[in-house]
């Protein structure tokens, strides 16, 4: 039957429902500030969301963003390559490719957008792509769609990436490797001085995504390229608006000037509106400000220590380094459900992530930090996790 | 060179240790419907043929790929 294979997913939701939890699109009623909002009725801490520089509620990109609806309207209603190119969206181009220090840039209206419609497209029928394998689905999505040979190499580990490209012979110097700077589920960091020597070994082009890293790492935070020191070593940059930035959208940057013919072939990009005015501004406006202001990443930093610091001490099962995504991981999915719901009800908000969306079979609370978080909140969502260790609905090492 | 039965062996005993559901493996047995494995496990499957074949398995392959008999069908494919 059509719909069989939906079947698993209409249970989890009505055992969801029996538990009167709503974890997936929770609505937020009212936004307070960049890390504060009325969610479902409950004044909570927004520690699920991305925000890692509290640019989303930002004076001057309101400013900017209301500016520009003004002055443009709401809408460009029509694509890239049919009426939607304003020389906003122009402009942005000139300047993400400025701010990474190369030629050419694509803005795209997401960053799912971006990463599918990019590796969609760079690789085709006969080509081979080797990505990580706990790639971002828009990286999935788009690698099926281009009809290239696919072979996932382990999480982060250089020396299987190696192994495989060895095993391609003469092919592997035309092969499109794909990773990312932070990974989004567990905020773990990807070894890229390792990866761009194996790259620098066999070849190949490296397409990077930094779409949880642009704007937390690097000196003028460019991302985990700029903060490992391999940028010349990345062919494509690839990132998103709507983290860092506080906006939505997405790009695609590179020296290869072949990324101007590669713009007028992308489906992603010519079939779809492009973004509205009043998003490209305030975006614009974002990255002025994270070039500028480099202390937002200290801050950033520093709160993100302060959350990976407090759960580790806890006992909580956290990633190996602190990042701005912290992410709880449990075995059990009843377990999990309850503690994000205890967390809701002492005014936290974090992801409750399960597979496939978490990298393993394991399930998630994720945490994402802001620098726009003060160390009270940051200290109020820890005391939140103690709640449950306390309480007995989350296992720590220390008990295990 | 690797022949269809060396591939087949091979998937059968590396298929042991995820047999939950202690069934009787044969080319029939289909991977997911019968015996359960999930997305991930199939990956990891696969990485462990590749190792020990020292082979490469395109995940393009899994679409066409239901049962034991598929699979061994498909490497050996891939490896002529």
């Amino acid at each position: 039957m059509l719909f069989d294979k939906f079947q698993t997913m209409a249970d989890f939701q009505a055992e969801l429902a029996e538990r009167d939890v709503a974890p997936f699109g929770a609505v937020t009623e009212e936004i307070i500030s960049a890390t504060e909002g009325i969610v479902q009725g409950r004044k909570v801490i927004l520690a699920g969301t991305n925000n890692y520089l509290g640019l989303s509620y930002d004076p001057r990109c309101i400013k900017a963003a209301q500016d520009a609806a003004e002055r443009w309207g709401t809408g460009t209603t029509g694509s890239r390559l049919a009426n939607g190119s304003f020389s906003e969206h122009q402009l942005l181009e000139e300047e993400i490719a400025a701010f990474y220090g190369v030629n050419h840039a694509i803005v795209f209206s997401t960053g799912y957008a971006a990463t599918m419609g990019m590796c969609s497209t760079l690789a085709g029928p006969g080509d081979v792509i080797l990505l990580d394998a706990d790639s971002h689905a828009s990286i999935y999505s788009g690698v099926k769609l281009s009809g290239a040979d696919i072979i996932r190499f382990k999480h982060n580990n250089p020396d299987d990436l190696a192994k495989r490209l060895n095993r391609l012979g003469d092919r592997a110097g035309q092969a499109l490797i794909i990773a990312e700077g932070i990974y989004s589920m567990l905020g773990d960091v990807a070894p890229l001085q390792e990866i761009a020597a194996v790259k620098r070994e066999y070849g190949g082009y490296l397409f990077l995504d930094e779409a949880h890293s642009m704007g937390a790492l690097g000196a003028t935070g460019r991302g985990a390229a700029q903060e490992a020191g391999i940028e010349d070593d990345v062919d494509f940059f690839a990132g998103t608006f709507s983290k860092s930035l506080g906006a939505i959208g997405g790009f695609c940057v590179s020296n290869h000037p072949e990324l101007e013919a590669i713009r007028y072939c992308i489906s992603a990009y010519i079939f779809t509106a492009s973004s509205s005015p009043s998003i490209i501004a305030s975006t614009r406006e974002s990255l002025r400000i994270i070039s500028a202001e480099p202390q937002l990443r200290e801050t950033l930093w520093d709160n993100a220590h302060r959350l990976y610091d407090g759960l580790k001490a806890l006992g909580l099962p956290v990633g190996p380094t602190a990042s701005p995504v912290v992410a709880v991981e449990m075995e059990d999915r009843p377990a999990t459900v309850e503690c994000w719901r205890a967390l809701m009800e002492q005014g936290v908000y974090v992801n409750l992530v399960v597979p496939p969306a978490s990298p393993s079979t394991n399930f998630l609370l994720r945490n994402s930090v802001s620098a726009a978080h003060s160390t009270q909140q940051i200290d109020a969502i820890i005391a939140a996790y103690a709640t449950l260790v306390s309480s007995g609905l989350i296992a720590t090492s220390a008990a295990a | 060179m690797t022949d269809y039965q060396e591939y087949l062996d091979f998937l059968y005993t590396t298929l042991e240790t995820q047999n939950k559901n202690k069934l009787e493996l044969s080319e029939t047995t289909a991977l997911v419907a019968d015996m359960g494995l999930s997305s991930l496990e199939v990956m990891e499957f696969i990485e462990k043929i590749e190792d020990h074949f020292d082979i490469t398995i395109p995940l393009n392959i899994l679409p066409d790929v239901n049962t034991i008999g598929d699979l061994a069908t498909k490497v050996k494919e891939l490896n002529l």
